[in-house]
């Protein structure tokens, strides 16, 4: 086990490097430089080919990604072109608040999902199993910024019962209770959207569990039905969430880009927004390669968690 | 007359899109205590949802639509869930066809085997765990200590219809109900399983329903024998009778589709032509009118009765004891 983890982080590292040098490539495609976006009436060209020279941007593209990489190695992801503050503290402020948010909204989506999509299983076809996967189809369909806003307009704007925006109250206490008002309406709106996609998951993994030999051994034995469903079925369909759950880590880093932008949230979603528009080329490739990071390590972490719950997997 | 299961004009119905369709129809037959009762038949015939309705483990879909189960004085047709439960795994017990996939794969051997022990005998952890080893041991697992704490992926399908069989009995089942115990497995261990079987029926005096469609399988174990064909009892008898003097078509073909040692090479293999009828479609006459080198006009407007042909030997034919018995090879 643990040699197959030291083979694992070893190949992941010509993978992150593929990916970086794609990422370096698409972010230099894109139209416009940071320089560019400095242009004023007042800035003459020369200044901004001088600009230009200090930031590096005239070199060749592989001699800027080297740079890049040979600082990365030291753990030093640069200054920020638009901000000129250091990239990692930047993240480092905007982190938490995006975990907050993300780890929240996914605990409470799977908290929705599980239960709900085991139900509509066992109980196929019939009214509950049409409402959950009836849900389930809204939550995966509504545009993220349109359930954002309608809850707004409802809750902030109409009933003014929740704040529309931000993660403190400005001038306010900073207490817990108000962070939590701050949160309500962007949790839901993520909540949703994850347990929409999670009860089709849990639905269908349980559902091909549900037709297993071995459950008829367990009612065979005079075993009661739930025990046959919350033990016997569910310890199966275990594995298809921990797959659902794998690929939703990588979100709790790279945030929503949408909702926090609507929802004005200090979180990594909003910062990739800002740093796409000012072309801010350290920070989104800071930003690329903690997610490519991340999606690696979770990756990593389902396949060792199936040994864990399914004693037919082992890694040697 | 004591017998501990009486089954009595047993239907069962399913519930499909097509409207509830009837899978098994009229089947009565009785056990004594002791006694194995093979029930043999082609598949799609019944045997199996037969056996299910005795356990009532049809699933949500099916149901018993009449008749009823005499099971020592109780009608199982009409128990509650929760009054078969206590039955089930205690006083009866199922093995089934597939040893590869009806143990929980994430489960240990020991674990599952103490859900029942522990249910049903009211025993602590480690007197279960004792006791479950003790099982494993009688039904010939070696290292049985150690197999307890396996997962059923690292033994094989024979081993692993062992333990089913360790399990069904951990409880003294008054009947167990075993449906193609050994179709799955090859014939070796096959024929060990049924040695094995053979052995603690004679130790425990367990009634055994014996669901199969090897006719050598029933030849070994069986005391009494009923041949199924489309949902019905066509024939039953006892196992000396049945396979000395089949009265219905279908058995006679049956039986004359064993292959014998001393079959001349270069004869083909009788076989019966034609398949079972689908449930889905009414049969006005026999069942079997379609597939019956006897057939007649009266064959296939009227459904023939189950009559009798001799002390305990019933046949579901008009023509019953005057047919042509086994062809010589």
């Amino acid at each position: 086990m643990f040699n197959y983890i030291i083979r694992r982080i070893l190949i992941a590292i010509p993978i992150l490097l593929g990916i970086t040098i794609i990422d370096f490539l698409i972010v230099n495609m894109a139209p416009g430089n940071p320089v560019d976006m400095m242009v004023s009436p007042n800035v003459t060209g020369a200044a901004l080919e001088l600009k230009k020279a200090a930031l590096g941007l005239n070199q060749p593209l592989y001699v800027q990604y080297w740079h890049w990489l040979v600082n990365i190695l030291q753990l030093n992801f640069g200054y920020s072109m638009t901000t000129y503050q250091p990239v990692g503290d930047m993240l480092a402020q905007r982190i938490g608040p995006t975990m907050l948010l993300m780890g929240l909204s996914l605990i409470v989506g799977l908290l929705i999902a599980v239960p709900l999509g085991i139900v509509s299983a066992t109980h196929q076809n019939s009214t509950l199993d049409y409402v959950a996967t009836g849900g389930a189809f809204f939550g995966v369909s509504i545009p993220n910024f349109f359930l954002g806003l309608g809850l707004i307009y409802i809750f902030a704007v109409r009933l003014k019962v929740l704040p529309s925006s931000g993660m403190f109250t400005l001038g306010g206490n900073n207490g817990i209770a108000d962070t939590a008002a701050h949160l309500v309406l962007p949790v839901i709106v993520l909540a949703v959207q994850i347990a929409g996609q999670d009860i089709r998951y849990v639905r269908s993994g349980m559902l091909e569990i549900l037709g297993q030999d071995y459950l008829r051994t367990a009612r065979a034995k005079g075993l009661k039905e739930s025990v046959v469903i919350n033990r016997h079925a569910l310890r199966n369909a275990l594995i298809t969430i921990i797959t659902v759950i794998g690929m939703q880590i990588p979100l709790l880093f790279g945030g929503a880009v949408i909702t926090e932008q609507i929802f004005a949230w200090p979180g990594i979603g909003q910062l990739t927004i800002d740093s796409i528009s000012g072309r801010d080329y350290p920070t989104l490739m800071a930003i690329n390669l903690i997610a490519a990071v991340m999606v690696l390590a979770a990756n990593l972490l389902t396949d060792i968690m199936y040994s864990v719950v399914d004693p037919r997997v082992k890694y040697n | 007359m004591g017998y501990m299961l009486s089954v009595r004009n047993l239907q069962t119905a399913f519930h499909t899109d097509a409207g509830e369709i009837v899978s098994v129809e009229d089947v009565s037959f009785d056990l004594n205590p002791g006694e194995t009762l093979g029930i043999v038949g082609e598949s799609g015939c019944g045997k199996s949802v037969t056996s299910l309705s005795i356990i009532r483990l049809l699933g949500k879909s099916g149901r018993i639509s009449k008749g009823e189960i005499q099971f020592e004085n109780q009608d199982l047709a009409k128990m509650n869930e929760k009054e078969m439960r206590k039955i089930r795994g205690g006083r009866i017990s199922m093995i089934f066809q597939e040893p590869m996939t009806s143990l929980n794969p994430v489960f240990t051997i020991g674990y599952q085997m103490q859900e029942t022990i522990c249910l049903h005998l009211q025993m602590g952890k480690k007197e279960s765990r004792a006791y479950a080893i003790e099982m494993l041991k009688k039904v010939g697992i070696p290292r049985a200590e150690s197999v307890i704490d396996n997962y059923p992926h690292e033994l094989s399908g024979g081993m692993r219809q062992r333990v089913m069989i360790a399990m069904a009995l951990s409880c003294k089942p008054k009947l167990l109900i075993a449906d193609e115990p050994t179709t799955a497995l090859d014939v070796t261990i096959q024929a060990q399983i049924l040695e094995l079987m053979k052995k603690l029926r004679k130790e425990s005096g367990t009634s055994i329903m014996l669901i199969t469609h090897d006719l050598g399988v029933v030849a070994e174990m069986a005391d009494r024998i009923i041949v199924m064909y489309a949902g019905q009892v066509i024939e039953s008898a006892d196992v000396y009778t049945l396979f000395d003097h089949p009265a219905h078509p279908y058995t006679i073909g049956l039986m004359n589709s064993i292959p014998t040692v001393d079959l001349d090479d270069s004869k083909r293999l009788e076989s019966i032509t034609g398949t079972v009828p689908s449930m889905y479609q009414k049969i006005r006459g026999c069942r079997f009118c379609n597939r019956c080198k006897y057939v007649t006009e009266r064959c296939r407007n009227e459904a023939p009765p189950l009559t009798q042909q001799g002390e305990g030997h019933l046949a579901r034919c008009f023509f019953a004891g005057n047919l042509p018995q086994k062809k010589e090879a």
